[in-house]
Protein backbone atom coordinates (compact mmCIF):
# COMPACT_ATOMS: atom_id res chain seq x y z
CA UNK A 1 0.00 0.00 0.00
CA UNK A 2 2.58 2.50 1.21
CA UNK A 3 6.55 1.62 -0.22
CA UNK A 4 9.50 3.76 0.73
CA UNK A 5 12.46 2.97 -0.84
CA UNK A 6 15.88 4.65 0.47
CA UNK A 7 14.28 8.13 1.46
CA UNK A 8 16.22 10.71 3.18
CA UNK A 9 15.07 14.50 4.08
CA UNK A 10 16.65 17.23 5.17
CA UNK A 11 15.19 20.90 6.09
CA UNK A 12 16.77 23.26 4.12
CA UNK A 13 20.13 23.17 4.02
CA UNK A 14 20.76 21.28 7.42
CA UNK A 15 21.52 18.02 7.81
CA UNK A 16 19.47 14.71 6.98
CA UNK A 17 16.80 14.20 9.14
CA UNK A 18 15.85 10.98 8.11
CA UNK A 19 18.31 8.81 6.42
CA UNK A 20 18.00 5.35 4.24
CA UNK A 21 14.48 4.77 5.27
CA UNK A 22 13.33 1.64 3.66
CA UNK A 23 9.99 0.08 4.42
CA UNK A 24 6.42 -1.21 3.44
CA UNK A 25 3.23 -0.78 4.87
CA UNK A 26 0.80 -3.31 3.99
CA UNK A 27 -2.98 -3.36 3.87
CA UNK A 28 -4.92 -4.04 7.37
CA UNK A 29 -1.32 -3.82 9.46
CA UNK A 30 -0.57 -2.43 13.00
CA UNK A 31 2.63 -0.98 13.64
CA UNK A 32 4.08 1.11 16.43
CA UNK A 33 6.63 3.61 15.07
CA UNK A 34 9.28 4.43 18.16
CA UNK A 35 12.32 6.10 19.13
CA UNK A 36 13.21 8.17 21.64
CA UNK A 37 12.17 12.48 21.67
CA UNK A 38 13.41 14.43 18.03
CA UNK A 39 14.46 11.38 15.86
CA UNK A 40 11.77 12.43 13.18
CA UNK A 41 8.55 10.34 14.30
CA UNK A 42 6.37 13.36 13.34
CA UNK A 43 8.77 14.31 9.84
CA UNK A 44 7.84 10.76 9.04
CA UNK A 45 4.45 10.95 9.52
CA UNK A 46 4.29 14.02 7.54
CA UNK A 47 5.95 12.33 4.92
CA UNK A 48 3.71 9.41 5.10
CA UNK A 49 0.89 11.78 4.90
CA UNK A 50 2.11 14.31 1.96
CA UNK A 51 2.46 16.87 3.67
CA UNK A 52 6.45 17.30 3.01
CA UNK A 53 8.11 15.40 -0.34
CA UNK A 54 11.55 13.93 0.09
CA UNK A 55 14.90 15.06 -0.99
CA UNK A 56 15.92 11.92 -2.29
CA UNK A 57 14.43 8.31 -2.58
CA UNK A 58 11.50 6.68 -3.59
CA UNK A 59 8.06 6.66 -1.96
CA UNK A 60 4.94 4.79 -3.56
CA UNK A 61 1.52 5.75 -1.87
CA UNK A 62 -1.21 3.48 -2.82
CA UNK A 63 0.27 2.24 -6.36
CA UNK A 64 1.58 6.01 -7.37
CA UNK A 65 4.87 7.72 -7.30
CA UNK A 66 4.82 10.59 -4.89
CA UNK A 67 6.77 12.84 -6.92
CA UNK A 68 4.60 12.44 -9.93
CA UNK A 69 1.19 13.13 -7.87
CA UNK A 70 -0.13 17.10 -8.11
CA UNK A 71 -1.46 19.57 -6.31
CA UNK A 72 -4.71 18.63 -7.42
CA UNK A 73 -4.12 14.80 -6.96
CA UNK A 74 -3.26 15.35 -3.04
CA UNK A 75 -6.55 15.79 -1.45
CA UNK A 76 -8.51 13.11 -2.91
CA UNK A 77 -5.31 10.70 -2.11
CA UNK A 78 -5.23 11.87 1.49
CA UNK A 79 -8.91 11.30 1.95
CA UNK A 80 -7.46 7.37 2.25
CA UNK A 81 -5.20 8.40 5.24
CA UNK A 82 -6.64 9.42 8.29
CA UNK A 83 -4.67 11.77 10.80
CA UNK A 84 -4.83 12.04 14.49
CA UNK A 85 -2.72 14.71 15.85
CA UNK A 86 -0.70 14.77 18.45
CA UNK A 87 -2.16 18.53 19.45
CA UNK A 88 -5.90 16.97 18.27
CA UNK A 89 -6.10 20.34 15.99
CA UNK A 90 -9.99 20.27 16.73
CA UNK A 91 -11.24 23.69 15.59
CA UNK A 92 -12.99 25.11 18.84
CA UNK A 93 -15.74 26.96 17.03
CA UNK A 94 -17.36 23.63 16.24
CA UNK A 95 -18.80 21.05 18.05
CA UNK A 96 -17.65 17.82 18.24
CA UNK A 97 -19.91 16.56 16.14
CA UNK A 98 -19.28 19.06 13.35
CA UNK A 99 -15.65 18.74 13.59
CA UNK A 100 -16.04 15.09 13.26
CA UNK A 101 -18.20 15.53 10.06
CA UNK A 102 -15.51 18.10 8.66
CA UNK A 103 -14.30 15.95 6.32
CA UNK A 104 -16.88 14.88 4.87
CA UNK A 105 -18.58 18.82 4.76
CA UNK A 106 -15.82 20.16 2.98
CA UNK A 107 -16.01 17.42 -0.05
CA UNK A 108 -19.42 19.03 -0.23
CA UNK A 109 -21.54 16.64 0.77
CA UNK A 110 -25.04 17.16 2.20
CA UNK A 111 -25.78 16.88 6.09
CA UNK A 112 -28.61 14.53 5.54
CA UNK A 113 -26.53 12.00 3.73
CA UNK A 114 -24.02 11.41 6.74
CA UNK A 115 -25.48 12.32 9.92
CA UNK A 116 -26.37 8.93 10.83
CA UNK A 117 -22.71 7.75 10.14
CA UNK A 118 -21.39 10.31 12.45
CA UNK A 119 -23.76 9.60 15.40
CA UNK A 120 -22.85 6.02 15.19
CA UNK A 121 -19.14 6.86 15.31
CA UNK A 122 -19.00 9.42 18.02
CA UNK A 123 -21.31 6.87 20.02
CA UNK A 124 -18.70 4.02 18.82
CA UNK A 125 -15.44 6.24 20.56
CA UNK A 126 -18.12 6.77 23.71
CA UNK A 127 -18.73 10.75 22.44
CA UNK A 128 -22.21 9.82 22.10
CA UNK A 129 -23.64 12.31 24.70
CA UNK A 130 -20.61 15.19 24.03
CA UNK A 131 -22.12 15.66 20.50
CA UNK A 132 -23.05 19.38 20.68
CA UNK A 133 -20.37 20.29 22.42
CA UNK A 134 -17.46 22.73 21.97
CA UNK A 135 -13.78 21.48 22.15
CA UNK A 136 -12.86 23.53 24.72
CA UNK A 137 -15.31 22.30 27.07
CA UNK A 138 -13.89 18.82 26.57
CA UNK A 139 -11.29 16.85 28.84
CA UNK A 140 -8.24 15.86 26.87
CA UNK A 141 -9.54 12.20 26.19
CA UNK A 142 -12.67 13.37 24.66
CA UNK A 143 -10.32 15.38 22.47
CA UNK A 144 -8.36 12.63 21.59
CA UNK A 145 -11.24 10.24 20.88
CA UNK A 146 -12.64 13.09 18.94
CA UNK A 147 -9.95 13.32 17.28
CA UNK A 148 -9.71 9.76 16.68
CA UNK A 149 -13.17 9.87 15.00
CA UNK A 150 -12.74 12.64 12.48
CA UNK A 151 -9.53 10.52 11.38
CA UNK A 152 -11.73 7.74 10.79
CA UNK A 153 -15.55 9.23 9.33
CA UNK A 154 -13.87 8.53 5.83
CA UNK A 155 -13.02 4.97 6.35
CA UNK A 156 -9.32 5.43 5.54
CA UNK A 157 -6.89 2.75 3.69
CA UNK A 158 -4.71 4.08 6.38
CA UNK A 159 -4.84 5.52 10.56
CA UNK A 160 -1.51 7.55 11.46
CA UNK A 161 -1.94 8.81 15.03
CA UNK A 162 1.30 11.30 16.54
CA UNK A 163 1.77 10.28 20.02
CA UNK A 164 -2.46 9.29 20.79
CA UNK A 165 -2.19 8.75 24.70
CA UNK A 166 0.42 11.60 25.20
CA UNK A 167 -1.67 13.01 27.21
CA UNK A 168 -4.18 10.44 28.95
CA UNK A 169 -3.44 8.75 32.02
CA UNK A 170 -2.77 5.20 31.56
CA UNK A 171 -6.75 3.45 31.82
CA UNK A 172 -7.57 5.68 28.95
CA UNK A 173 -4.68 4.95 26.81
CA UNK A 174 -5.18 1.70 27.34
CA UNK A 175 -8.70 2.13 26.45
CA UNK A 176 -7.97 4.09 23.12
CA UNK A 177 -5.29 1.36 22.01
CA UNK A 178 -8.16 -1.15 22.16
CA UNK A 179 -10.14 1.14 20.01
CA UNK A 180 -7.33 1.55 17.58
CA UNK A 181 -7.21 -2.94 17.57
CA UNK A 182 -10.14 -2.80 16.95
CA UNK A 183 -10.05 -0.49 13.73
CA UNK A 184 -7.29 -2.40 12.68
CA UNK A 185 -9.48 -5.90 12.81
CA UNK A 186 -12.20 -4.27 10.83
CA UNK A 187 -9.56 -3.31 8.35
CA UNK A 188 -7.99 -0.17 8.31
CA UNK A 189 -3.70 -0.30 8.46
CA UNK A 190 -2.04 1.55 11.79
CA UNK A 191 0.87 3.63 12.38
CA UNK A 192 1.13 4.85 16.08
CA UNK A 193 4.25 6.73 16.87
CA UNK A 194 4.67 7.01 20.32
CA UNK A 195 7.53 6.57 22.88
CA UNK A 196 5.71 4.73 25.46
CA UNK A 197 6.96 1.76 25.93
CA UNK A 198 4.39 0.49 28.47
CA UNK A 199 1.67 0.77 25.54
CA UNK A 200 4.12 -0.86 22.77
CA UNK A 201 4.62 -3.83 25.09
CA UNK A 202 0.32 -4.25 25.40
CA UNK A 203 0.36 -5.51 21.86
CA UNK A 204 2.04 -7.67 19.92
CA UNK A 205 2.86 -5.87 16.89
CA UNK A 206 5.40 -4.57 14.56
CA UNK A 207 7.88 -2.13 15.78
CA UNK A 208 9.89 0.58 13.48
CA UNK A 209 12.26 2.29 15.91
CA UNK A 210 13.67 5.60 14.99
CA UNK A 211 17.03 6.42 16.33
CA UNK A 212 19.98 8.57 14.26
CA UNK A 213 17.69 9.21 11.75
CA UNK A 214 17.96 6.04 10.66
CA UNK A 215 14.88 2.89 11.04
CA UNK A 216 15.27 -0.43 11.96
CA UNK A 217 12.06 -2.65 11.74
CA UNK A 218 11.29 -5.43 14.44
CA UNK A 219 8.36 -7.60 12.83
CA UNK B 1 -8.21 44.91 42.14
CA UNK B 2 -7.50 44.73 37.91
CA UNK B 3 -6.41 41.14 38.49
CA UNK B 4 -9.43 40.43 40.02
CA UNK B 5 -11.91 42.00 37.35
CA UNK B 6 -9.78 40.63 34.90
CA UNK B 7 -10.72 37.56 35.67
CA UNK B 8 -13.95 38.04 36.09
CA UNK B 9 -14.85 39.08 32.86
CA UNK B 10 -12.29 36.12 31.68
CA UNK B 11 -14.79 33.86 33.43
CA UNK B 12 -17.82 35.69 32.17
CA UNK B 13 -16.51 35.17 28.88
CA UNK B 14 -16.28 31.30 29.41
CA UNK B 15 -19.55 31.66 30.64
CA UNK B 16 -21.18 33.68 27.95
CA UNK B 17 -19.85 30.87 26.09
CA UNK B 18 -20.80 28.17 27.01
CA UNK B 19 -23.78 29.65 27.45
CA UNK B 20 -24.22 29.84 23.45
CA UNK B 21 -23.06 26.66 22.90
CA UNK B 22 -25.97 25.31 25.47
CA UNK B 23 -28.54 27.19 23.87
CA UNK B 24 -26.98 26.36 20.37
CA UNK B 25 -27.53 22.62 21.23
CA UNK B 26 -30.95 23.42 22.52
CA UNK B 27 -31.84 25.18 19.41
CA UNK B 28 -30.14 22.05 17.53
CA UNK B 29 -32.41 19.75 19.33
CA UNK B 30 -35.22 21.67 19.06
CA UNK B 31 -35.52 22.92 15.40
CA UNK B 32 -32.88 20.45 13.72
CA UNK B 33 -29.52 20.83 12.85
CA UNK B 34 -27.69 24.24 12.25
CA UNK B 35 -24.09 23.64 11.02
CA UNK B 36 -21.87 26.71 12.38
CA UNK B 37 -19.47 28.19 9.50
CA UNK B 38 -16.39 26.89 8.19
CA UNK B 39 -14.35 30.01 8.93
CA UNK B 40 -14.80 30.83 12.78
CA UNK B 41 -16.53 34.75 13.43
CA UNK B 42 -14.40 37.83 13.92
CA UNK B 43 -12.19 37.80 16.43
CA UNK B 44 -10.25 41.40 17.76
CA UNK B 45 -8.30 41.20 14.50
CA UNK B 46 -10.99 40.37 12.20
CA UNK B 47 -13.43 43.23 13.85
CA UNK B 48 -10.19 45.86 14.02
CA UNK B 49 -10.41 45.18 9.90
CA UNK B 50 -13.45 45.83 9.60
CA UNK B 51 -12.86 49.29 11.37
CA UNK B 52 -10.20 50.15 9.71
CA UNK B 53 -11.35 49.35 6.52
CA UNK B 54 -14.73 51.48 7.44
CA UNK B 55 -12.16 54.59 8.28
CA UNK B 56 -10.26 54.68 4.97
CA UNK B 57 -13.26 54.17 3.20
CA UNK B 58 -14.77 56.81 4.58
CA UNK B 59 -11.37 58.98 4.28
CA UNK B 60 -11.03 57.52 0.33
CA UNK B 61 -14.82 59.28 0.23
CA UNK B 62 -14.64 62.04 1.57
CA UNK B 63 -11.26 63.02 -1.29
CA UNK B 64 -12.75 61.59 -4.15
CA UNK B 65 -15.67 64.04 -3.12
CA UNK B 66 -13.75 66.76 -2.24
CA UNK B 67 -11.51 66.51 -5.99
CA UNK B 68 -15.27 66.22 -7.56
CA UNK B 69 -16.32 69.36 -5.44
CA UNK B 70 -13.21 71.46 -6.95
CA UNK B 71 -13.39 69.68 -10.55
CA UNK B 72 -17.17 71.21 -10.89
CA UNK B 73 -16.36 74.19 -9.28
CA UNK B 74 -13.09 74.90 -11.51
CA UNK B 75 -15.25 74.28 -14.69
CA UNK B 76 -18.02 76.35 -13.34
CA UNK B 77 -15.59 79.28 -12.83
CA UNK B 78 -14.73 79.11 -16.35
CA UNK B 79 -18.10 78.74 -18.39
CA UNK B 80 -18.95 81.21 -15.71
CA UNK B 81 -16.00 84.07 -17.22
CA UNK B 82 -15.81 82.74 -20.56
CA UNK B 83 -19.88 83.43 -21.15
CA UNK B 84 -19.00 86.98 -21.44
CA UNK B 85 -17.07 89.72 -22.98
CA UNK B 86 -16.76 93.40 -22.77
CA UNK B 87 -17.07 96.32 -24.88
CA UNK B 88 -15.07 99.40 -23.20
CA UNK B 89 -15.42 102.78 -24.84
CA UNK B 90 -13.60 105.64 -24.10
CA UNK B 91 -15.38 108.85 -24.17
CA UNK B 92 -13.54 111.40 -26.51
CA UNK B 93 -14.73 115.16 -27.02
CA UNK B 94 -16.50 114.64 -30.34
CA UNK B 95 -17.63 111.64 -29.47
CA UNK B 96 -21.33 110.88 -28.63
CA UNK B 97 -20.97 108.42 -26.21
CA UNK B 98 -24.68 107.21 -26.00
CA UNK B 99 -24.75 106.62 -29.85
CA UNK B 100 -21.10 104.93 -29.89
CA UNK B 101 -22.47 102.55 -26.88
CA UNK B 102 -25.76 101.58 -29.04
CA UNK B 103 -23.66 100.84 -32.21
CA UNK B 104 -21.07 98.64 -30.40
CA UNK B 105 -23.94 96.91 -28.96
CA UNK B 106 -25.37 97.03 -32.38
CA UNK B 107 -22.04 95.45 -34.07
CA UNK B 108 -21.79 92.82 -31.25
CA UNK B 109 -25.69 91.79 -31.46
CA UNK B 110 -24.80 90.66 -35.42
CA UNK B 111 -22.18 88.41 -34.81
CA UNK B 112 -23.18 84.47 -34.18
CA UNK B 113 -22.74 83.11 -30.86
CA UNK B 114 -24.29 86.39 -29.27
CA UNK B 115 -27.26 85.69 -26.71
CA UNK B 116 -27.24 89.47 -25.91
CA UNK B 117 -25.64 92.55 -24.99
CA UNK B 118 -26.44 95.49 -22.43
CA UNK B 119 -24.78 98.51 -22.14
CA UNK B 120 -23.74 99.75 -18.85
CA UNK B 121 -26.21 102.40 -17.71
CA UNK B 122 -25.26 105.72 -16.29
CA UNK B 123 -26.54 104.72 -12.98
CA UNK B 124 -24.90 101.10 -12.75
CA UNK B 125 -21.63 102.51 -13.81
CA UNK B 126 -21.71 105.23 -11.26
CA UNK B 127 -22.19 102.24 -8.46
CA UNK B 128 -19.49 100.16 -10.05
CA UNK B 129 -17.16 103.65 -9.16
CA UNK B 130 -18.92 104.17 -6.12
CA UNK B 131 -16.23 102.44 -3.65
CA UNK B 132 -13.69 104.74 -5.61
CA UNK B 133 -14.78 107.87 -5.88
CA UNK B 134 -17.22 107.99 -3.17
CA UNK B 135 -21.77 108.01 -3.70
CA UNK B 136 -21.89 111.76 -4.93
CA UNK B 137 -20.26 111.23 -8.18
CA UNK B 138 -21.75 112.97 -10.92
CA UNK B 139 -20.49 111.03 -14.19
CA UNK B 140 -20.89 113.38 -16.79
CA UNK B 141 -18.37 115.43 -15.13
CA UNK B 142 -15.57 112.72 -15.54
CA UNK B 143 -14.39 111.19 -18.68
CA UNK B 144 -15.72 107.82 -17.66
CA UNK B 145 -15.15 105.17 -19.88
CA UNK B 146 -18.45 102.81 -20.22
CA UNK B 147 -18.79 99.33 -21.11
CA UNK B 148 -21.40 96.93 -22.71
CA UNK B 149 -21.75 93.37 -21.60
CA UNK B 150 -22.24 90.89 -23.97
CA UNK B 151 -23.50 87.55 -23.00
CA UNK B 152 -21.65 84.50 -25.32
CA UNK B 153 -23.27 81.21 -25.99
CA UNK B 154 -20.25 78.92 -24.91
CA UNK B 155 -21.42 76.26 -26.64
CA UNK B 156 -20.74 78.52 -30.01
CA UNK B 157 -18.66 81.66 -29.39
CA UNK B 158 -19.03 84.49 -31.70
CA UNK B 159 -15.71 85.27 -33.73
CA UNK B 160 -14.14 88.21 -32.10
CA UNK B 161 -11.54 88.87 -34.37
CA UNK B 162 -13.94 90.25 -36.95
CA UNK B 163 -15.84 91.74 -33.99
CA UNK B 164 -12.61 93.42 -33.08
CA UNK B 165 -12.31 94.57 -36.33
CA UNK B 166 -15.18 96.08 -37.02
CA UNK B 167 -15.54 97.92 -33.85
CA UNK B 168 -12.25 99.53 -34.05
CA UNK B 169 -13.56 100.39 -37.80
CA UNK B 170 -16.91 102.25 -36.54
CA UNK B 171 -15.89 103.60 -33.28
CA UNK B 172 -12.47 103.80 -32.76
CA UNK B 173 -12.73 104.46 -29.31
CA UNK B 174 -14.21 100.76 -28.52
CA UNK B 175 -12.03 98.04 -26.92
CA UNK B 176 -13.09 94.47 -27.10
CA UNK B 177 -12.51 92.39 -23.96
CA UNK B 178 -12.90 88.40 -24.40
CA UNK B 179 -11.41 87.89 -21.03
CA UNK B 180 -9.15 85.19 -22.90
CA UNK B 181 -6.19 86.20 -20.10
CA UNK B 182 -8.72 85.46 -16.80
CA UNK B 183 -10.05 82.23 -18.98
CA UNK B 184 -6.74 81.18 -19.68
CA UNK B 185 -5.42 81.43 -16.08
CA UNK B 186 -8.37 80.36 -15.02
CA UNK B 187 -8.13 77.05 -17.41
CA UNK B 188 -4.74 76.68 -15.70
CA UNK B 189 -5.42 77.40 -12.29
CA UNK B 190 -8.58 74.85 -12.37
CA UNK B 191 -6.22 72.23 -14.08
CA UNK B 192 -3.28 72.23 -11.84
CA UNK B 193 -5.91 71.90 -8.68
CA UNK B 194 -7.58 69.11 -10.26
CA UNK B 195 -4.39 67.82 -10.94
CA UNK B 196 -3.30 68.03 -7.00
CA UNK B 197 -6.91 66.86 -6.31
CA UNK B 198 -6.01 63.51 -8.76
CA UNK B 199 -2.70 63.08 -7.23
CA UNK B 200 -3.66 63.50 -3.51
CA UNK B 201 -6.63 60.88 -3.96
CA UNK B 202 -4.50 58.30 -5.80
CA UNK B 203 -2.16 58.34 -2.88
CA UNK B 204 -5.00 58.31 -0.28
CA UNK B 205 -6.53 54.64 -2.59
CA UNK B 206 -2.79 53.61 -2.71
CA UNK B 207 -2.71 54.12 1.21
CA UNK B 208 -6.21 52.72 1.36
CA UNK B 209 -5.06 49.82 -0.55
CA UNK B 210 -2.04 49.12 1.36
CA UNK B 211 -3.82 49.43 4.69
CA UNK B 212 -7.08 47.19 3.15
CA UNK B 213 -3.85 44.79 2.40
CA UNK B 214 -2.18 44.87 5.44
CA UNK B 215 -5.30 44.57 8.14
CA UNK B 216 -6.44 41.93 6.05
CA UNK B 217 -3.49 40.21 5.94
CA UNK B 218 -3.52 40.70 10.14
CA UNK B 219 -7.35 39.40 10.65
CA UNK B 220 -6.07 35.78 8.21
CA UNK B 221 -3.13 35.40 10.54
CA UNK B 222 -5.35 34.47 13.29
CA UNK B 223 -6.99 31.77 10.77
CA UNK B 224 -3.51 29.50 10.09
CA UNK B 225 -5.30 26.41 12.20
CA UNK B 226 -8.56 26.45 10.58
CA UNK B 227 -6.36 26.79 6.94
CA UNK B 228 -4.36 23.69 8.33
CA UNK B 229 -7.35 21.80 9.69
CA UNK B 230 -9.21 22.05 6.62
CA UNK B 231 -6.24 21.05 4.26
CA UNK B 232 -5.47 17.74 6.56
CA UNK B 233 -8.71 16.38 6.35
CA UNK B 234 -9.05 16.65 2.80
CA UNK B 235 -10.32 19.92 1.43
CA UNK B 236 -9.25 21.20 -1.65
CA UNK B 237 -7.48 24.32 -2.44
CA UNK B 238 -10.24 25.84 -4.26
CA UNK B 239 -12.88 24.89 -1.62
CA UNK B 240 -10.92 26.65 1.49
CA UNK B 241 -10.13 30.12 -0.67
CA UNK B 242 -13.44 29.83 -1.13
CA UNK B 243 -14.72 29.82 2.35
CA UNK B 244 -12.32 32.62 3.21
CA UNK B 245 -13.04 34.30 0.68
CA UNK B 246 -16.67 35.00 1.19
CA UNK B 247 -16.27 35.38 4.95
CA UNK B 248 -14.18 37.86 4.14
CA UNK B 249 -15.72 39.62 0.94
CA UNK B 250 -18.56 40.29 3.61
CA UNK B 251 -16.68 41.82 6.33
CA UNK B 252 -14.85 44.08 3.70
CA UNK B 253 -18.07 44.84 2.13
CA UNK B 254 -19.68 45.88 5.99
CA UNK B 255 -17.08 47.79 6.65
CA UNK B 256 -16.53 49.73 3.41
CA UNK B 257 -20.46 50.12 3.32
CA UNK B 258 -20.51 51.67 6.88
CA UNK B 259 -17.48 54.19 5.75
CA UNK B 260 -18.81 54.70 2.01
CA UNK B 261 -22.10 55.82 3.72
CA UNK B 262 -20.99 58.02 6.59
CA UNK B 263 -19.40 59.89 3.65
CA UNK B 264 -21.94 60.31 1.70
CA UNK B 265 -23.91 61.48 5.07
CA UNK B 266 -21.38 64.10 5.22
CA UNK B 267 -21.89 65.50 1.55
CA UNK B 268 -25.38 65.25 1.82
CA UNK B 269 -25.63 67.33 5.38
CA UNK B 270 -23.31 69.91 3.84
CA UNK B 271 -25.15 70.55 0.90
CA UNK B 272 -28.31 71.04 3.15
CA UNK B 273 -26.49 73.15 5.39
CA UNK B 274 -25.28 75.39 2.31
CA UNK B 275 -28.78 75.45 0.88
CA UNK B 276 -30.33 76.77 4.24
CA UNK B 277 -27.59 79.34 3.83
CA UNK B 278 -27.85 80.77 0.44
CA UNK B 279 -29.17 84.22 1.46
CA UNK B 280 -26.39 84.28 3.94
CA UNK B 281 -22.52 85.90 3.77
CA UNK B 282 -20.77 82.91 5.38
CA UNK B 283 -23.13 80.80 3.03
CA UNK B 284 -22.63 83.15 -0.38
CA UNK B 285 -18.26 83.09 0.84
CA UNK B 286 -18.58 79.26 0.98
CA UNK B 287 -20.84 78.95 -2.29
CA UNK B 288 -18.43 81.42 -4.08
CA UNK B 289 -15.44 78.95 -3.52
CA UNK B 290 -17.00 75.45 -3.47
CA UNK B 291 -20.19 76.14 -5.38
CA UNK B 292 -23.06 73.92 -3.72
CA UNK B 293 -21.44 71.43 -2.31
CA UNK B 294 -23.50 68.48 -4.03
CA UNK B 295 -20.92 65.88 -5.59
CA UNK B 296 -23.58 64.93 -7.85
CA UNK B 297 -24.61 61.34 -9.25
CA UNK B 298 -20.52 60.75 -10.58
CA UNK B 299 -19.31 61.28 -7.24
CA UNK B 300 -21.68 58.99 -5.74
CA UNK B 301 -20.77 56.25 -8.00
CA UNK B 302 -17.20 57.26 -7.27
CA UNK B 303 -18.10 56.23 -3.54
CA UNK B 304 -20.00 52.83 -4.48
CA UNK B 305 -16.89 52.11 -6.34
CA UNK B 306 -14.83 52.69 -3.75
CA UNK B 307 -16.83 50.63 -1.86
CA UNK B 308 -17.22 48.12 -3.97
CA UNK B 309 -13.64 47.94 -5.22
CA UNK B 310 -12.20 47.76 -1.29
CA UNK B 311 -14.36 44.71 -0.69
CA UNK B 312 -12.92 42.87 -3.57
CA UNK B 313 -9.68 43.82 -2.58
CA UNK B 314 -10.23 42.40 1.27
CA UNK B 315 -11.56 39.22 -1.19
CA UNK B 316 -8.65 39.26 -3.01
CA UNK B 317 -6.06 39.06 -0.59
CA UNK B 318 -8.06 36.73 1.66
CA UNK B 319 -7.66 34.50 -1.59
CA UNK B 320 -4.05 34.67 -2.10
CA UNK B 321 -3.29 34.81 1.60
CA UNK B 322 -4.68 31.41 1.52
CA UNK B 323 -3.15 30.21 -1.42
CA UNK B 324 0.46 31.37 0.07
CA UNK B 325 -0.42 29.70 3.10
CA UNK B 326 -1.41 25.80 1.62
CA UNK B 327 1.55 26.31 -0.55
CA UNK B 328 3.97 27.04 2.54
CA UNK B 329 2.47 23.94 4.45
CA UNK B 330 2.70 22.02 1.21
CA UNK B 331 6.48 22.00 0.82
Amino acid sequence: MIRFENVGLRYGMGPEVLRDITFHLPERSFQFLSGPSGTGKTTLLRLLFMSLKPTRGLITMFGKDRARITRQELPLLRRRIGVVFQDFRLLDHLTTYENVALPLRVRGRDEASYRADVTELLKWVGLGDRMHVLPPVLSGGEKQRAAIARALIEQPRILLADEPTGNVDPLLARRLLRLLIELNRMGTAVVIATHDIGLMEQVDARRMVLSGGRLEIYD
Amino acid sequence: MISRVAKKSGEAGILARRLGAEMRQKAVKTLGRQQAPIVPPDNVAGRAMVLVIAIMTFLSCLTLGAVTLVRDTAATWQTQIAREATIQIKPREDLDIEAALAEARDIALGYNGVRGASIVGKEATARLLEPWLGPDLDIDELPVPRLVIVTIDPAEKPNFTAMRDELAETVPSAALDDHRTWVDRLVTMARTTVTIGIAVLALMLSATALTVIFATRGAMSGNGHVIEVLHFVGAEAPFIARQFRRHFLLSGMRGAAVGGVAAIVVFVAFSWWSSRNVATPEGDQTSALFGNFAIGLSGYLGVGMIVFVIAILTAATTHLTVINYLKRIET
